[in-house]
């Protein structure tokens, strides 16, 4: 016997070949996760956001107040996409999430920088992401002075150093933990769970007892739930263990409602157990069940908002982003952690996780076969 | 009216016809037996019966309830062992009837019986995946009929099961059978096909054959005779393909040489010079037969 004989290692090959062209779920997992991870890498991750959306509350609209608003705009960072907002509701806005910064100039501003008398404007942040805020408000300083003598430059000479007070709003100290830990929860849960119940139906294909579990009077829906019931109780434990660890091992804050926080997190949960039975519909082996799963987790961690800004992803990637549970889920958890939020304010993350549970649910249900044609 | 009636069956997997026109009647109380070689259709043909599968074309009752529209009721009122194990290996036998019990709604009283019917109470604990080929059918039987379900279906339920366990089997399915249940049951071992009432030779997706043993062997028109010869294997080789032999069988010592054609048939056996009698044909040969001749209709 030779170390290695080369008709022997042709046989293996041949065979390992034919098997993997076989294999269809696994040769298309073999392209489209590289083509994925490239265009997902290469187009839609930026870790220097730039357009965040932003509000402006001005009760005067001199032209220093715009003179202001457009040096800002010019920076490229801020898109006034609601520029004559009151406090109330600019409160509310950031709240939701809806705009990344706030920016009050007060209705003494154009007076002050005319008398040379310390003109302030407070440029409120939301930091429950510090990587978004940073590179918006290191800018700041400059682009406010340069701005002012452009507009003064006719009538007198310098102008007054523009102090700008820098809110970092729900996270002072831009504490990155603050943000990634709500978000790990999140992602724990949808690796888990995903997986566990995409091979719901699997293992019992794979095990031979799917045909005598047909055989016998069980409806769709009775199977659906007995597979997913369990694994919310799984999901349950994760999310008390991740809270736990979240308040005592890294200090994040819990501003908001429990109840409010418990029921999104069981809609996203539930969301999820039934994407996996889903999958699992779809899947003919628990190989390509994990496969399948893989797939799904992958765009969720970049695309959701978890490991880079959402607000920094092309118009695609967000409409990507938005067909994600995981997305919402962070919003929501997010929102009412560490900013607080109301029902109110997590009415629509929490409306588009219902939508998912039940899209997911009719689709799986249309998918399951009471039969084995 | 009879428990399982369905007319022209016909199934195809992609461009592969498995069951064609297959027309089946068994009544009230009957073990009908279904045989046929490997993949002759007798797996679908059973999965169509209870709802598993639905036919391309053809139509038909079981227990009244139409097959392509009321599955539901007919899955209710049967049990269905299927060829491979499928209850659950990593459950315990007693967690496993506790689940079939639950699905049809049996009071807790049914699993305490069947345990005690099946002589396992002491074993209850016993994970299914420990027991042996036998005990594993006999539990799928026992789960299979605690709902007391009026038809049984079985798909070679006997395969892989030593002879002991077999003929206990093939017991049990008398006397359900005497407690009126009709039971189908597929095979492919000749001396299980004789313990039915009737028997249903399926061959290539096509019904062959249909009665009694006897009647199916009298159909088949075929005579055997034993040879008797000091070298059986030189004389298969002399008669094979000669005037009105058609099978062959070696039988140790002896062979069964068969045919349609008595006389020629006779001929061909003086003139090898051969010791031979007449003897009975047996199902086997004419089950061969049949075979043969559904391949040339293939053909």
């Amino acid at each position: 016997m030779t170390l290695l004989s080369l008709s022997r290692l042709r046989a293996l090959l041949v065979k390992e070949m034919i098997q993997m062209r076989r294999d269809r779920v696994t040769f298309a997992m073999m392209l489209a996760v590289p083509l994925m991870q490239l265009l997902l890498f290469g187009y839609a991750i930026n870790n220097d956001p730039k357009h965040l959306s932003a509000a402006l509350v001005a009760p005067t609209q001199d032209r220093f107040t715009r003179a202001m608003v457009s040096a800002l705009e010019l920076t490229g960072y801020y898109q006034f996409r609601h520029p004559a907002a009151t406090a109330a509701e600019a409160e509310a806005l950031i709240a939701r999430g809806d705009v990344s910064f706030v920016v009050t100039v007060p209705s003494d501003f154009g007076r002050r920088v005319q008398r040379g008398e310390d003109p302030q404007i407070l440029i409120e942040a939301d930091a429950t992401d510090p990587s978004v805020a940073s590179g918006a408000i290191s800018t700041l300083g400059t682009v406010a002075a340069d701005a002012l003598s452009r507009e003064l430059g006719a009538t007198s000479g310098a102008a007054p150093p523009v102090d700008i007070v820098v809110h970092r709003r729900y996270n002072p100290e831009g504490l990155t933990q603050y943000n990634i830990v709500p978000g790990l929860m999140g992602v724990i849960l949808q690796m888990i769970l995903v997986m566990m119940t995409s091979m719901a139906l699997t293992r019992e294909i794979e095990r031979g007892t799917m045909e005598n579990l047909l055989a016998m009077p069980a409806t769709p829906a009775e199977i659906m739930l007995g597979k997913v019931m369990p694994y919310m109780a799984v999901g349950a434990v994760q999310v008390a263990v991740v809270l736990v660890a979240a308040r005592g091992l890294f200090g994040v804050p819990f501003v908001g409602s429990f109840w409010l926080l418990g029921a999104g997190i069981f809609v996203f949960v539930l969301a999820l157990v039934i994407l996996g039975y889903l999958i699992s519909t779809a899947a003919r082996t628990q190989m390509q069940a994990m496969q399948l799963t893989f797939f799904v987790f992958l765009p969720s961690i970049m695309l959701s908002g978890f490991m880079f800004p959402f607000r920094g992803m092309p118009l695609w990637a967000r409409m990507l982003g938005e067909v994600l549970p995981l997305t919402h889920f962070l919003r929501l958890i997010r929102g009412v952690m560490l900013k607080g939020a109301g029902y109110a304010d997590v009415a629509r993350p929490l409306a588009a996780l219902s939508l998912f549970v039940l899209i997911f649910g009719a689709l799986a249900l249309l998918r399951f076969r009471r039969t084995l044609d | 009216m009879n428990v399982i009636d369905v007319q022209g069956l016909t199934r195809s997997f992609g461009a592969r016809k498995v069951v064609d026109g297959v027309s089946l009647v068994v009544e009230k109380g009957e073990i009908a037996g279904f045989l046929g070689p490997n993949g002759s259709g007798k797996t679908t043909c059973i999965r169509m019966l209870c709802g598993l599968l639905t036919p391309d074309a053809g139509s038909g009752r079981v227990l009244g309830h139409d097959i392509c529209s009321q599955q539901g009721a007919i899955r209710r009122q049967i049990g269905y062992m299927t060829q491979r194990f499928s209850f659950y290996e990593d459950l315990s036998i007693a967690e496993n009837l506790n689940f079939v019990a639950g699905l049809y709604g049996l009071p807790p009283g049914a699993v305490r019986d069947t345990l005690a019917d099946l002589g396992l109470t002491s074993r209850r604990g016993q994970l299914a995946g420990s027991l042996s080929g036998g005990w594993k059918q006999r539990l799928a039987l026992a789960a299979c009929i605690m709902h007391q379900p009026q038809l049984l279906l079985l798909d070679e339920p006997t395969a892989g099961v030593d002879p002991k366990a077999r003929r206990e089997f093939w017991d049990e399915i008398h006397a359900l059978s005497a407690r009126g249940l009709t039971v189908l049951v597929s095979t492919h071992y000749m001396d299980e096909a004789e313990r039915c009432h009737r028997i249903n030779y399926i061959a290539y997706g096509r019904l062959a054959a249909r009665g009694s043993v006897a009647q199916v062997i009298e159909d088949a028109g075929l005579v055997t005779y034993t040879v008797t010869s000091a070298r059986p294997g030189l004389i298969a080789s002399r008669l094979s393909g000669a005037p009105g032999v058609e099978q062959i069988a070696p039988f140790g010592a002896t062979l069964h040489v068969t045919g349609t054609d008595r006389a020629a048939l006779e001929g061909t056996l003086r003139a090898a010079g051969v010791e031979f009698r007449p003897t009975q044909t047996s199902l086997e040969d004419v089950f061969i037969r049949l075979m043969e001749q559904s391949e040339d209709n293939m053909a």
